[in-house]
């Protein structure tokens, strides 16, 4: 394998990685301002336990995603010097912006929120659970919209040539908002807060299915499952959004998305398929012309085809950019349906008596997950052969300096280590989630029947 | 070009980045030092309480790194791609040490087990160590000079980094980092364990010292053009004086038994010798030892003007945030370390 290759496993290996982490992070964010402020409001102590506990679960996620972070800014530098150089301007301001405003505000709060409960009034304590979550939305703005600045350019101005050539700003409000960055930050809010909602809900699960800590994981659940509802239904919008953008910037990725080869004709809609290269076809159940009614609201409207781009200008990995992106979209449907018939049952008063729906919830915590996944993979390969759209080929960003093997040691140093380090990230999540929100001498926090438990047992 | 109080955008970007990687250099450096000093440490307890002196910090200590990283690429984002991909082993090596490291820490106290324990022990010793000779290791090679092409492209062997003068600055900081370290122990420990540090204390600070006078040697022996700079204003010899200085004044102050003084102290022996390189080095960053032609200054990497005064306001706004977030972190946790059930 050349050099070009490893570098794009490599980088995709550890950016999927990381990518576990962050969109938890922000939706266990806004779980625990909810959290919080309802405790805030009500007096309850419940909503104190439940925040308390869930902010040691998002410590734990939190540092994860920064020593897993902390490779990805090296990576620019490491394997696509290229790159680095050509955006510098451009990216470099953005990651700029995200490390010294959002990422410093996140940490920086975190210390208040781990271990400031004794030390600061309430009311700061949840300032500085607002603040994390805001410093969470911050990095995402920042790294979405460096990422956005890549699928469609804006605001800035090419200079030099060749191996030379780089892009400058010439007008920062106008790289920032270029014309996929709103619609793009929308989603990916969206999709991390069904994320880090569903860890909520798993683990409120896993409780209930073992009759532990019973009010406590309703509360978290019924909090959970309203962020999770909400946001898997507008997602279905801002979903829409994302892709009206795609289609009127990025036609060759429209066109992998739904493998539509003709250069110009009305396009279908898979539900699912399987794009065959050689034969220049796409096989699988279609409603016809839905792509076309999609973008155009018009059965018969003509979507540019992948036959319209020379072959060096389509995405390279067709069937990953199609299966990628109709996984994302079939999981999203799921989710709509599953928590819409949750929230059907609680209405009924019958939410917590289903088994099979508790352990549904307790194991499609992966789900978000694949889903966020997928919609990256989906967004990324089908911007192929770009890594700047239109402009710098992902084959020209690569560092000259270094050679195919070192990018496999790398590579295998990368397997090895994260292979520990996940194994760490799931021993220490199962170690918290089985020590509970309540440690076994507080007597005071425990639920009655558990403390005169622990009472009689110690006599 | 643009300037603010008569000092140009790119050099003020310089400055900054250089207060980062100082603040990044004295909060790490300490931690990574306790690190590689902590198989000095024979009993369990001792071990435990040199590892949470730094529990609730050294997680705050790596932030000053990703924003170190983030400077330099977004000021100066050639020399970001030229070094990066230069030393793509040392880097890839210091992404495992630092991740090892984190795990070594998280997964020592979780289990009881004398073989367990003694495992991650290793393990997070050796990668403290490793990282603090790599980061001297690539600051070796830059204040040499490396190899680099028109297109600022590493053109040398992918051993090069391995040279002698890299290894001896390697070895420096590591012993730097190791009398910082424990000098930082000093200050958070009590008893035994205490008296064992007063003796590590002294004997790092002799070993820095050697290694600092070796450096020296050899640097104005073969690389005489470094020390260009200080010849030219021989004020600056204000800078190397300072710092005998403050070496002098950390065992001055140990024996005095005020041991925030010391702390300090090293702190400042530290912030002076990067002073030192970035005067020597400024206004070049990256000397190409091809051609003086290719090498990458501060004006000739840097980002547009456009864009270093939109970050440089980024800065002013919000570096002091991360000075206050962090003097608040290390008040809250002031003292001597009390082992609780939170404890590593």
């Amino acid at each position: 394998m050349d050099v070009e290759i490893l570098s794009r496993i490599q980088f995709a290996f550890t950016i999927a990685f990381h990518y576990i982490y962050p969109p938890l992070s922000i939706g266990l964010g806004l779980v625990l301002v909810i959290m919080e402020g309802t405790y805030l409001r009500t007096g309850n102590k419940l909503y104190e336990d439940l925040t308390r506990f869930f902010i040691k679960i998002f410590a734990l996620i939190f540092g994860i995603g920064v020593a897993t972070g902390i490779v990805m800014e090296f990576e620019f530098g490491t394997n696509w010097a290229t790159y680095s150089r050509y955006v510098g301007d451009v990216f470099g301001s953005a990651l700029a912006a995200e490390g010294i405003f959002a990422f410093a505000l996140e940490s920086g709060f975190l210390g208040i929120l781990l271990f400031g409960w004794n030390k600061v009034s309430p009311r700061v304590h949840f300032f500085s659970t607002v603040m994390v979550f805001l410093g969470s939305m911050f990095s995402a703005i920042w790294i979405v919209v460096a990422n956005s600045w890549q699928q469609t350019p804006a605001g800035y101005h090419i200079v030099g040539e060749g191996m030379e050539a780089r892009a400058e700003i010439t007008d920062f409000w106008a790289m920032v908002f270029n014309p996929s960055s709103v619609e793009r930050i929308l989603h990916v809010w969206v999709g991390a807060f069904i994320a880090g909602a569903f860890l909520v809900l798993s683990i409120s699960a896993y409780y209930l299915l073992r009759h532990k800590h019973v009010e406590f994981a309703k509360a978290a659940f019924k909090i959970a499952l309203v962020v999770t509802t909400a946001s898997s239904v507008l997602q279905l919008f801002l979903g829409h959004l994302s892709a009206e953008v795609v289609a009127e910037h990025q036609p060759a990725k429209l066109a992998a998305m739904e493998g539509h080869f003709e250069a110009s004709a009305p396009a279908d809609m898979y539900l699912f398929g399987y794009i065959d290269k050689e034969k220049q076809r796409t096989v699988g159940l279609a409603i016809p012309g839905g792509l076309s009614f999609l973008t155009h609201q018009d059965f018969e409207t003509p979507i540019t085809g992948l036959n319209a781009f020379k072959p060096e200008d389509r995405p390279g990995s067709l069937n990953i950019v199609f299966q990628t992106y109709h996984l994302m979209i079939a999981i999203g449907m799921f989710l709509i349906a599953l928590t819409l018939f949750a929230c059907y049952l609680w209405w009924k008063g019958k939410l917590f008596q289903q088994r099979w729906l508790l352990h549904l919830f307790m194991w499609g915590v992966i789900l978000p997950q694949l889903a966020n996944q997928a919609g990256w993979f989906a967004a990324e390969t089908g911007r192929q052969p770009w890594v700047v759209y239109g402009h710098l080929r992902t084959s020209d960003a690569l560092s000259k300096a270094v050679t195919a093997e070192q990018v496999l040691s790398s590579l295998i140093m990368f397997a090895f280590i994260y292979t520990l380090l996940f194994a760490l990230f799931i021993y220490l999540l199962n170690k918290k989630i089985q020590h509970g929100p309540y440690d076994k001498h507080d007597f005071e926090h425990n639920p009655l029947q558990e403390s005169m438990a622990a009472q009689l047992g110690s006599k | 070009m643009e300037t603010f109080l008569n000092i140009d955008y790119p050099t003020w970007w310089f400055l900054v980045m250089g207060g980062v990687f100082t603040g990044y250099a004295i909060l790490d450096g300490f931690d990574l030092g306790a690190g590689a000093l902590h198989l000095f440490f024979r009993k369990e307890q001792s071990r435990r309480i040199a590892l949470n002196a730094i529990g609730p910090v050294w997680d705050g200590n790596e932030v000053w790194l990703v924003i170190g990283a983030g400077v330099l690429f977004a000021g100066f984002p050639k020399v970001y791609a030229s070094v990066f991909s230069a030393f793509y082993l040392p880097f890839m090596l210091f992404l495992m040490m630092i991740i090892l490291r984190a795990i070594s820490i998280e997964f020592r106290s979780k289990e009881p087990m004398a073989w367990w324990r003694r495992m991650w022990d290793v393990s997070y010793s050796l990668s403290s160590a490793t990282l603090g000779f790599l980061l001297g290791l690539i600051l070796g090679n830059l204040l040499q000079g490396i190899p680099i092409d028109k297109e600022g492209n590493f053109t040398g062997h992918w051993l090069y980094f391995l040279n002698p003068y890299a290894i001896m600055v390697g070895i420096t900081t590591l012993a730097l980092f190791m009398m910082h370290g424990a000098i930082y122990l000093v200050m958070k420990t009590e008893d035994r364990l205490y008296a064992k540090l007063t003796i590590l204390v002294r004997n790092t600070t002799i070993f820095f010292s050697l290694c600092v006078i070796l450096l020296t040697m050899y640097t104005l022996i073969y690389i005489p053009q470094l020390t260009n700079t200080i010849r030219e204003n021989q004020w600056l010899f204000l800078i190397p004086a300072l710092m005998v200085l403050a070496v002098a004044n950390i065992t001055r102050q140990i024996t005095k038994r005020r041991y925030i003084y010391a702390f300090v102290s090293s702190g400042v022996t530290l912030a002076l010798l990067l002073i030192l390189v970035a005067v020597e080095l400024y206004p070049s960053i990256v000397v190409s030892t091809l051609d003086p032609a290719y090498t990458l200054t501060v004006y000739n990497s840097a980002a547009s003007t456009k864009s270093l005064g939109i970050m440089l306001t980024f800065a002013a706004i919000g570096v002091p945030l991360v000075a206050i977030y962090t003097t608040f972190v290390f008040w809250t946790f002031k003292g001597k370390v009390k082992l609780d059930e939170a404890s590593y």
